[in-house]
């Protein structure tokens, strides 16, 4: 008996559950408890130790916050002579440190958007104002779109052949014609910037990694928190660290990507045959040349996936970064979206997109070429794209010339399209959505009443009215099942800190929702990817899907979620379901069609029907790949709830860490808050890849 | 590098020695204008800018949060700020001004009001009648009732960092907790959406909102609660059964701003519009569709006699 429950986890599960719910029982909530809506400063109920801990580390955002200030602020000044003021004024060491440091990020975005679309700040840069002043020419005119696409389309065509070619050259010309060259290029810039910048930081973090254990070691819960960090949460920080501007959201966007490029860069050097390095030390390589001359480019597959994952967190942040002062779309985007101008926040979406998909494609294919060693070119095989290149910028300058004579005074046409004086189809998006909103609104009332009555109302009480015991309980006992003491301690630990800040009322709301849009995402994207996975082609056009879907900026469709459900909790979860379904359907459809052809021929020899291939093979050996795409569900689902609090009514964590930007001293506040979801996301996390892990050794996956 | 620098200079130098400038001349540094996310906010930066620029002052536009600007200010990240709201950003501003760095150089004409209200189209209709006097609230609950508000009527409130609890203690004072419960929004754009979608189905909705603002232009109605007194307010020892106050709208500087740009602060301080001045500004974009650019261009080529003086 007792051995038969040593063995079944089943058993295990149940036990536990029984032993939750009693706890739930045995420990009522205090009739004197209130969910506090207001800004919460601490727990409140009764001094019942199991029923919520006391908030023991509810001064550590102030004390963050104030020993920020003071470093940043007062720790080391100096006194220095102010021209313009005609006193002395003293000036933070710290403060002018990082500023410079600003300023160094700042010249480079500069300068890459200026030989793109014109400006004057990098020769102000070499220069003086009066300079400018004195010489109004002195300006940079930026390059035609036609000559940057030109030289797109080549890029592609050598990259990947005609079709990324076309693909490269239409997205570029779509965002030229509806007149959103201008911001796009400003976005652009600033991708190159931070997507380079932290290239350079995940090669070193990852080198530096694989040398050393300890580094390691160190390195991995940071990597971890840097990940499940709502991105609005560094916002202050970085704010109050590095000033309001493009560096800001750049630097905020470095911090985002560069976690999978340590990752990637880490597994490609742990990935490189050992027959090739001892290669390298016999002919005699130094610890460098070994690195950088042997281990590096035999890495280089994993590392330029790396580049690829860093370019797409770069376009993932954009909008946000732009809450910091980042211009270019993502700004412009807010700022359509605060005039409710849906039609144009759609159309810079779809901008994003192209802009996303372009990079993609381009830097996977630069991934996927093979270096041909052995080649020997002829002079002009070798600098036959240089040529080609000039010829595009004679020709772009010369259409731009003829362009400023044709048009006149008009917008030129061939040189830079004016923002927003394109093509649009604005007015068809928004009747399309006043169409929406006004035939289905009336007949989703009583689908309202009913969802938020008899769903998510009950839902919603029986998460907050969870003694804090009985969370511990649950979360540490799985924890145990699946990991043992270790995993038990680790989890225990997350949920510790939590229970001791003041925001454990608001953590239970935030988990209540993504345990309702896990349960909605995962089983549609789950039910999903088993349907398309039936075929090749329903497969390919899923994931597509998947890849437009992630990267459109969820931020679009919070307004049309709240004009049809209004300002509730419905509406957030109807924004957050789309995006967090995405990783349960990409990895279900992974995770089936990796299964083995052998062992499904296998299947079918011994006479299975489809659907019994499916239950009794498929869907087991695709399981804990599935059980990764649900973990990444609960991650999407956690960043989205914080993006979600945008609509309003969730009284979650998300709802303050959103109020922390509008405050300059919501600096310690944002950050305490942002870990608070972290570690939700880690425990998550930690239990989930822990089974998935054992799951496919004992299938032999792994 | 170093050959323009020097050539530079000697331009300078040699333009310096030939105007002999009476005054302090303002320095060419660009003067850092931030931008929000409303549309009268931004056209107004552009206006304010083009301004500076006709003295021959360099300008950059910023994109900065509302609250959080003050604190950019003070750190001279930003140079100023020209729509102070008293009651959303009062606070912060004279938060900053407390620990120094900030300078409030002048009140424009404008009025502002920053209070609950209803779209035009509720009145119009007479979905509740006896608006806007607020008692006329008591007897139409239902028409403003949501699937999610318990069966009580709901007043949709701005973000809770923007009042706190003001609007939850004046439904207790006012005696209309039993008929209304007060939803927080999670950012101006809810409040939009929210009246857009109310009016395309001609539906009750009672909503923050305030003027200046895009929504005028639509028609927006703020319901009249008992007159703001000095301290009726709960935080100031009231019970807190009063409306908003008439707010100003004052402008924001750094300290080293009127040294380094005498002019240009000079003709800042000077600058005031009118509401009427403001809703123009914001309706050439929400309204004729403009560009915020262009649509500070035209006010300007269209406005010299207000803005001109303002310089002299």
């Amino acid at each position: 008996m007792l051995n038969s429950f040593k063995q079944s986890k089943l058993q295990q599960f149940a036990l536990l559950l029984v032993v939750f719910i009693t706890l739930c029982w045995l420990v009522p909530k205090p009739d004197d408890y209130k969910y506090l809506v207001s800004a919460a400063t601490s727990n409140t109920g009764s001094d019942n130790w199991l029923w919520r801990l006391p908030d023991l580390i509810a001064w550590l955002p102030l004390w963050l916050a104030d020993g920020i200030n003071y470093v940043m602020f007062d720790w080391i000044t100096v006194d220095v002579y102010n021209e313009d003021l005609e006193e002395n004024e003293s000036i933070s060491v710290v403060k002018e440190i990082t500023r410079s440091l600003s300023w160094f990020v700042l010249f480079f975005i500069q300068t890459i958007r200026e030989f793109l679309v014109g400006g004057l700040k990098t020769i102000v840069t070499f220069t003086s104002w009066d300079f400018i002043n004195d010489n109004p020419w002195a300006k940079l005119p930026g390059l035609p779109w036609t000559v940057v696409t030109g030289a797109a389309i080549l890029l592609g065509f050598n990259l990947g052949g005609r079709f990324l070619a076309i693909l490269v050259g239409a997205s570029l010309t779509y965002i030229s014609l509806f007149g959103q060259w201008e911001p796009a290029m400003k976005t652009l810039s600033l991708v190159l910037v931070a997507a380079s910048i932290s290239v350079v930081f995940g090669l070193l973090l990852g080198i530096a990694a694989y040398r050393s254990k300890l580094v390691e070691a160190a390195l991995s819960p940071v990597l971890g928190i840097a990940q499940t960090m709502p991105q609005f949460s560094y916002l202050v920080p970085m704010f109050v660290l590095f000033g309001l501007g493009d560096h800001a959201g750049a630097l905020a966007t470095i911090v985002f990507a560069t976690p999978p490029m340590v990752r990637l860069t880490l597994l490609g050097l742990k990935s490189v045959p050992s027959e090739v390095v001892e290669a390298g030390l016999m002919s005699g390589c130094t610890r460098r040349q070994l690195m950088f001359g042997v281990m590096l480019p035999a890495a280089r597959q994993n590392i330029l996936v790396g580049v690829n994952q860093v370019i797409m967190q770069c376009l993932a942040m954009v909008v946000i970064a732009s809450l910091i002062g980042a211009t270019g779309i993502g700004d412009d985007l807010l700022k359509a979206l605060n005039g409710l101008k849906l039609g144009k926040a759609f159309e810079l979406g779809v901008c994003i997109v192209l802009m996303a998909i372009t990079l993609d494609k381009l830097s996977l294919a630069w991934a996927n070429k093979p270096i041909d060693y052995f080649a020997d070119l002829s002079f002009s095989q070798r600098h036959r794209n240089k040529f080609i290149l000039l010829a595009i910028l004679a020709a772009g300058v010369l259409l731009a010339l003829i362009g400023r004579y044709v048009f006149g005074d008009g917008i030129n046409y061939f040189f830079i399209i004016d923002t927003n004086k394109g093509l649009t189809t604005e007015s068809y998006l928004d009747a399309g959505i006043d169409w929406m909103v006004t035939s289905w609104f009336q007949p989703l009332e009583a689908f309202k009443a009913w969802v938020f009555v008899d769903v998510l109302e009950p839902v919603r009480s029986a998460f907050r009215g969870m003694p804090a015991i009985a969370t511990f309980t649950l979360v540490m006992g799985v924890g145990y099942i699946i990991g043992g003491v270790r995993s038990a301690l680790v989890v225990g630990a997350y949920l510790l800190f939590i229970a001791l800040t003041a925001w454990w009322d608001r953590a239970l709301t935030t988990a209540y929702f993504v345990a309702i849009a896990l349960v909605i995402a995962g089983s549609l994207g789950a039910l999903l990817g088993i349907l398309c996975a039936r075929s090749n082609r329903a497969s390919k056009v899923a994931l597509i899907m998947c890849d437009t879907l992630q990267t459109f900026p969820s931020f679009i469709y919070l307004i049309p979620a709240i004009m049809l459900f209004q300002v509730s909790n419905i509406a957030v979860l109807i924004a957050i379901t789309p995006y967090a379904m995405i990783p349960a359907l990409r990895y279900t459809i992974e995770g089936l069609r990796n299964v083995s052809p052998a062992l499904q021929d296998a299947g079918s020899m011994s006479g299975v029907s489809r659907m019994q291939r499916l239950i009794s093979i498929e869907l087991p050996l695709a399981f804990p790949h599935i059980v990764l795409g649900i973990n990444q569900t609960v991650m999407f689902a956690l960043a989205m709830v914080i993006i979600g609090a945008m609509i309003g009514s969730t009284e979650d964590l998300g709802e303050l860490i959103l109020g922390s930007l509008s405050d300059a001293q919501g600096i310690g506040k944002g950050l305490i808050l942002g870990l608070n979801v972290a570690f939700m996301g880690l425990i998550i996390d930690h239990l989930l890849n822990t089974w998935a892990r054992e799951r496919k050794e004992a299938l032999g996956l792994a | 590098m170093k050959l323009t620098k020097i050539l530079a200079s000697t331009t300078l130098a040699a333009t310096l020695a030939f105007s002999a400038p009476a005054f302090a001349e303002d320095s060419s540094q660009p003067i850092k204008i931030p931008t929000h996310n409303w549309s009268s906010q931004i056209v107004m930066a552009h206006v304010i800018g083009g301004i500076f620029q006709s003295m021959g002052n360099n300008v950059e536009y910023v994109t900065a949060d509302s609250q959080a600007v003050y604190e950019a200010i003070r750190n001279g990240d930003v140079t100023i700020s020209h729509e102070v709201w008293q009651s959303t950003f009062g606070k912060s501003f004279y938060n900053a001004m407390e620990k120094g760095g900030v300078i409030d150089a002048g009140t424009h004409a404008a009025t502002t009001l920053e209070e609950m209200g209803v779209p035009k189209h509720v009145i119009d209709n007479n979905l509740c009648p006896g608006l806007p006097n607020w008692e006329a609230l008591k007897n139409c609950k239902d028409v403003f009732k949501t699937a999610d508000s318990g069966g009580k009527g709901r007043w949709l409130e701005g973000p809770q960092s923007w009042h706190g609890d003001l609007m939850p203690v004046r439904v207790e004072a006012l005696g209309l907790a039993d008929d209304y419960t007060v939803t927080f929004a999670g950012g101006a754009d809810a409040l939009w959406a929210e009246i857009a979608s109310a009016k395309k189905d001609n539906r009750g909705l009672i909503v923050f909102n305030w003027t200046p603002n895009f929504t005028d232009a639509d028609g927006f109605v703020f319901i009249e609660f008992p007159e703001y007194k000095e301290g009726c307010r709960k935080a100031d020892g009231g019970d807190g059964s009063c409306g908003s106050p008439k707010g100003w709208l004052k402008k924001a500087a750094n300290y080293k701003f009127p040294k380094t740009h005498p002019a240009a602060y000079t003709a800042f301080s000077k600058i005031s519009f009118t509401t009427k001045q403001i809703g123009q500004m914001a309706a050439l974009v929400d309204i004729d569709k403009m560009t915020h650019k262009d649509a500070a261009k035209k006010w300007l080529a269209d406005n010299e006699a207000v803005w001109k003086p303002f310089t002299q």
